[in-house]
């Protein structure tokens, strides 16, 4: 009788523990281990970035992880000169800058830029012609493509933005940007000012949109996590973290965690095409 | 003994002095050498001049050039008859509570960070001015100027008021005792005797607007244009480094933002001769 009850706690414990180690999973190898790592580059990584510190954190309280902003130039420098630890880029590092530095990327994610405008604004649906036209400033005015009759305002990011090399590179085919185009410094900043601007137009990394911003359609493709993962919504990139040399440490674990099945759900959580 | 104490102490900060002086001149030096390929090739009138247009080869701050001083000026249009107005209601009403009130809170105002100053006027003013005026996006030289008000006002504020006390009290006793009102006594002989720190107090301002970044960058609108009216978007020469910071080291870029480094390093060196020379010719006069 007493020998039973015993079988059926120890079977319990061991059960139980089976559980919290399935559950705590990914977040295992940072046991024990305590430093800090510094992070700074593209901002449409933030909320990954975020999500990913907030559980390694939390799991153990000896990591210290900080995540700054700046865009896919910034964070490609920094890491190159040994400022951070890991630099994020929202494009492949450039030939040039990969060699200087001796950068590793790490593609942990597919995201889509979303042309977007104004949930006020009744324009859903643009083709790329209108696009470039409008972005080159050849098109002023909402009634030409069916809006409201007022001037465009239109919000591009800074040239160290990874957002704008591809948004520039895949719907703009590389033309011209008007020069009275207002310009923004971050992912953030983008969705702030398109949803404040009931005439604004302008471009943001699939993941940050939301009921804030309307999405446009682009040549009848929706700039939606499905098209984005299907291949169908042509303006993508890759998501990546880059390291000056093989990542060590704390460092790899950090990069190795966003490529287990957890960190992979937070990317998909997040908004973005998971990589595996 | 005692001479020789005083002998190292003033050694001592005359070394302090020279040090000082030395950081000065190596930032400028900082800033030459860099850009020192710029001026070998002749190309740095040519940027001063040039619009910025990187995809074509062309890297010219003249653009940033007018944004700045466009807004700069308009601040000081906006604040200088508002902080005098100020300065003499709170001198005028000297031993009320009003005054004092306002006094405080203006001295409050001098420690307010500018980002908070960036925020309100990204969520308050843009869209104020944009839904008042219906033109364009609200990120203008308007609102970037109207925000830098608020911020350069409490300083020359409390410069004003300074002057203000500082002009002898028997000046004014004497206007009284003549039968002269509080009125008379300020416009005639107050304001007249101050003018040398009410320039110091304009040269001051007009510094900080011209050197804040963080309040322009967030409202003015960034664009790389030279503003042709009010509620266009324009670009200042330190939201332009702050913007293109992040390009390559040795990319053309990167040397022209030295340029606008050298620009801002001029206007604000000239400011300060500026504000020092006043304030000898005052020390003379007084």
């Amino acid at each position: 009788m007493k020998s039973k009850r015993l079988v059926i706690f120890f079977s319990v414990v061991i059960a139980l523990s089976f559980g919290v180690g399935a559950f705590a999973g990914a977040l295992e190898t940072f046991i024990g281990e305590t430093g800090e790592i510094r992070i700074a580059g593209g901002t449409a990584h933030i909320p990954v970035m975020k999500a990913a510190a907030i559980r390694i954190m939390s799991h153990n309280p000896d990591i210290h992880i900080s995540i700054a902003g700046g865009g896919s130039g910034v964070g490609i420098k920094q890491v190159g000169e040994g400022l951070v630890d890991i630099g994020n880029s929202g494009r492949k590092a450039k030939r040039a800058e990969i060699s200087r530095y001796g950068l590793r990327m790490f593609k942990w994610a597919v995201d889509g830029v979303g042309i977007v405008v104004n949930p006020a604004n009744k324009v859903r649906s643009l083709s790329q012609e209108q696009v470039v036209a409008i972005f080159a400033g050849k098109i002023t005015n909402w009634q030409e493509v069916d809006g409201e009759d007022r001037k465009i305002n239109l919000y591009t990011r800074d040239e160290a933005s990874g957002t704008r090399a591809v948004f520039w590179k895949k719907a703009l085919n590389k033309g011209k940007i008007a020069k009275n185009a207002n310009f923004v410094v971050s992912n953030g900043a983008m969705k702030a000012a398109v949803s404040q601007d009931p005439y604004a137009i302008g471009y943001v990394s699939v993941g940050h949109m939301d009921d804030s911003l309307a999405g446009v359609a682009f040549d009848g493709i929706q700039p939606t996590l499905e098209n984005v993962q299907s291949g169908k919504y042509p303006i993508a990139r890759g998501l990546y973290s880059n390291t000056r040399g093989e990542p060590v440490g704390l460092v790899k674990k950090f990069i190795d965690y966003l490529f287990t099945t957890e960190g992979q759900k937070i990317v998909a959580q997040k908004g973005f095409v998971p990589v595996k | 003994m005692k001479r020789a104490t005083e002998k190292t102490i003033e050694k001592l900060f005359f070394l302090s002095a020279f040090i000082s002086g030395l950081i000065t001149f190596s930032i400028f030096g900082f800033l030459l050498i860099p850009g020192l390929p710029l001026f070998s090739k002749g190309r740095f009138f040519s940027i001063l001049t040039e619009p910025w247009v990187p995809h074509f080869g062309q890297f010219g701050i003249y653009p940033m050039i007018t944004g700045t001083l466009a807004i700069t000026l308009l601040t000081m249009l906006f604040a200088f008859p508002l902080s005098l107005g100020c300065a003499t209601l709170i001198n005028l009403e000297n031993k009320s509570w009003f005054s004092a009130l306002l006094r405080k809170t203006v001295e409050m105002m001098t420690g307010v960070p500018t980002v908070i100053y960036g925020f309100v006027g990204i969520f308050l003013l843009v869209p104020l001015v944009r839904n008042i005026f219906n033109i364009g996006s609200g990120m203008c030289v308007l609102s970037a100027a109207l925000m830098l008000t608020l911020l350069v006002s409490p300083t020359m504020i409390l410069l004003f008021c300074d002057s203000f006390t500082r002009v002898p009290h028997a000046y004014g006793d004497a206007v009284l005792a003549m039968g002269g009102t509080e009125v008379q006594k300020f416009l005639y002989v107050t304001l007249p005797n101050s003018w040398p720190g009410i320039l110091v107090g304009v040269t001051l301002a007009f510094g900080r607007a011209l050197g804040d970044t963080l309040i322009v960058l967030m409202i003015a609108g960034n664009a790389v244009q030279v503003p042709g009216a009010l509620f266009d978007s324009a670009r200042t020469l330190t939201s332009h480094i702050a913007l293109v910071f992040a390009a390559d080291y040795n990319s053309p870029e990167f040397q022209a933002i030295f340029t606008c480094a050298i620009v801002l390093y001029l206007f604000s060196s000239a400011l300060a001769v500026a504000v020092r020379l006043i304030h000898d010719k005052r020390r003379i006069r007084v």
